[in-house]
């Protein structure tokens, strides 16, 4: 009989463990049973006892310089080999990078199916319930997989982790990655990374984001600076990326990055689905948009109807008379 | 002569205004939007427009398009004949009319072991109406294949299948052996838009049609069931500031930030 939740962790560029690890954790304790948390990676075994006191019944490590970087013919070969050991009934990943690409193709290998990008994990005996979003997040779909290991990715930032509890222990066990050279089909040859300075977008508590209103490239100085008073980040929308107004990196949407300050700012933002998306958990909203009919308002809690270039420097000074003054 | 498969489908037209999607909660669909047409999902242009571009190098490429769905996704095959591709596939039949993501990549795999055999095979890296971003991989683990999901570049030379990827910070580039399956991103650039003359050649171009009979499959097998189907709610009250100028509104909404401690 499959039980209990095995959870796909992941660790940051700089070794520590990923939120979202921390927010799988804390969608599988609510859905109840012994808890895995699987990490594969180099030099991750030291996150073990982080992964015990956000809530890890047992971890099963991975540790191997070949798995520094995602690499999918790896990863699923080894995924796969420990999700027929462990024998869950339910499997997490994060919709990040690695879940998007891995979550898919270990649900073929395991002869079952995946429901991806989800806000909502509940069980309704054994059936997990999987709630996502789709058309561009203008609906909700509810879905229920027919077979076992029933897989699912979950949206970031939409599950609280645990507290944690530094005195919980949890079995870890290590294994050997035992994938040969010849396994890799796809190889990444390459990797080149493209900087943002400042705050990351995905940890700041304030997000300044333009949009197609903008007008062009150089709309995006003042939002910079704007940023810059407020401590936050810049954000774009896919459609000034795709015409390379900004860089992908500032991509915030379905196709980019999810984000969740305390106050997001939107300059030009008409509120495509697309971008909506990305900002699902922001409660504070603010819209600048010359069209009062964008969608944009609908989710806004602060909005001003009119042209941004006036709107915009009248704001950044009177922010920056309150914060000096 | 290298070989690319496209796998396309059609989407209600994303850029319909928000106010009028609507959902029929009994029967878990989404209403046709009156008025509205249907359009091919855009990261499936996408992926037709990365063939495209292999061929204007390698002339003597052909380009396969290949849908799975009702009478009305002739048109999207059209269209992405029209685009510059070769010929055009279209699995109809009403018993796979409701396959989900498993059975769709299942019956494609059907389908593409019936053509010519594939150098390539392309997909968008999501369709725009489920969002679910699987068939690709799917379809790759089912045929054996090697996949590279999330491409902004594709190119094909001598075997082997060089892929620029997107990262959340940056790109990395895969090689991979053909045959192989890509998925296709936006950041690969916007699909062209075909001209009249191109138009009229792919309007008299056959599609050819097949049958769950034709590929040996009786139904769709789905994997997953579709237990609900709803518009969530997003009642958010906007509070509009408003003032003689957009200049004094600009200072009063940093005041109303400060008031609720947000700034």
């Amino acid at each position: 009989m499959p039980s209990g939740v095995l959870v796909f962790g992941e660790a940051t560029e700089d070794g520590q463990l990923a939120p979202v690890t921390g927010e799988l954790l804390g969608a599988a304790k609510s859905l109840g049973g012994p808890v895995t948390c699987v990490l594969l990676g180099a030099g991750v075994e030291g996150l073990a006892q982080r992964c015990a006191s956000l809530g890890a019944d047992k971890v099963i490590v991975v540790d191997d310089p070949l798995l520094k970087e995602y690499q999918g013919d790896a990863y699923v070969l080894i995924g796969e080999r420990i999700c027929k050991e462990a024998d869950p009934s339910v499997v997490l990943f994060g919709q990040t990078m690695t879940g998007r690409d891995l979550a898919p193709r270990l649900a073929a290998r395991l002869d079952t199916a995946v429901a991806m990008d989800c806000v909502e994990l509940s069980l309704d005996g054994d059936k997990l319930q999987a709630t996502r979003p789709c058309y561009g997040g203008s609906a909700r779909a509810r879905y229920s997989i027919n077979r076992t290991p029933q897989i699912a990715t979950l949206r970031a930032k939409v599950y609280d982790p645990p507290a944690p509890d530094e005195s919980r222990q949890a079995e870890v066990v290590k294994q050997s990655a035992d994938v040969g050279e010849d396994a890799i089909r796809a190889r990444v040859v390459s990797r080149r990374k493209e900087e943002v300075e400042g705050v990351r977008l995905e940890d700041a508590p304030v997000v300044v984001s333009g949009g197609r209103g903008l007008g062009g490239p150089e709309g995006f100085k003042p939002l910079e600076e704007l940023a810059e008073v407020l401590g936050g980040a810049v954000g774009a929308t896919r459609a000034v990326c795709d015409m390379g107004w900004y860089p992908v990196a500032a991509q915030v949407g379905l196709t980019g990055k999810v984000v969740t300050p305390d106050l997001y700012i939107a300059v030009g933002i008409s509120g495509a689905s697309q971008h909506m998306a990305g900002i699902s958990q922001v409660k504070n909203i603010v819209a600048i948009n010359k069209d009062a009919e964008a969608n944009i308002f609908q989710a806004a809690r602060f909005g001003i109807v009119g042209d941004w270039k006036e709107v915009v420097p009248a704001f950044m000074e009177k922010v920056r008379e309150l914060k000096t003054g | 002569m290298p070989h690319i498969v496209c796998c396309v489908k059609q989407v209600p037209d994303p850029e319909a205004p928000a106010s009028q999607f609507k959902v029929d909660e009994a029967a878990k669909k989404v209403l046709p939007i009156p008025g509205i047409q249907p359009v091919p999902s855009q990261f499936d242009t996408i992926a037709v427009e990365a063939a495209l571009r292999i061929k204007d190098k390698v002339a003597d490429t052909t380009i396969t398009i290949l849908t799975l769905g009702p009478d009305a996704y002739r048109d999207t095959v059209k269209h992405c004949l029209a685009m510059g591709a070769d010929e055009g596939v279209h699995i109809n039949d009403p018993a796979l009319n409701e396959a989900d993501h498993w059975a769709t990549a299942e019956i494609l795999a059907a389908a593409i072991k019936k053509l010519e055999p594939a150098d390539l095979i392309l997909c968008g890296r999501q369709a725009v109406d489920w969002d679910m971003g699987v068939v690709g991989s799917t379809l790759a683990e089912i045929m054996g294949l090697p996949i590279v999901t999330i491409a902004k570049d594709v190119q094909m030379e001598g075997g082997k299948v060089t892929v620029e990827r997107v990262l959340l910070d940056g790109f990395e580039t895969v090689e991979a052996p053909a045959p192989c399956v890509v998925t296709v991103s936006n950041e690969l650039g916007d699909p062209r838009y075909p001209q009249l003359r191109q138009i009229m050649q792919a309007a008299r171009k056959e599609v050819k049609g097949l049958t769950a009979s034709d590929l040996g499959i009786d139904g769709a097998k789905n994997r997953v069931t579709l237990e609900a189907l709803f518009v969530p709610e997003t009642a958010v009250e906007t509070e509009y500031i408003e003032a003689d100028s957009l200049k004094e509104a600009g200072e009063k909404l940093a005041v109303r930030l400060r008031e609720a401690k947000l700034i």
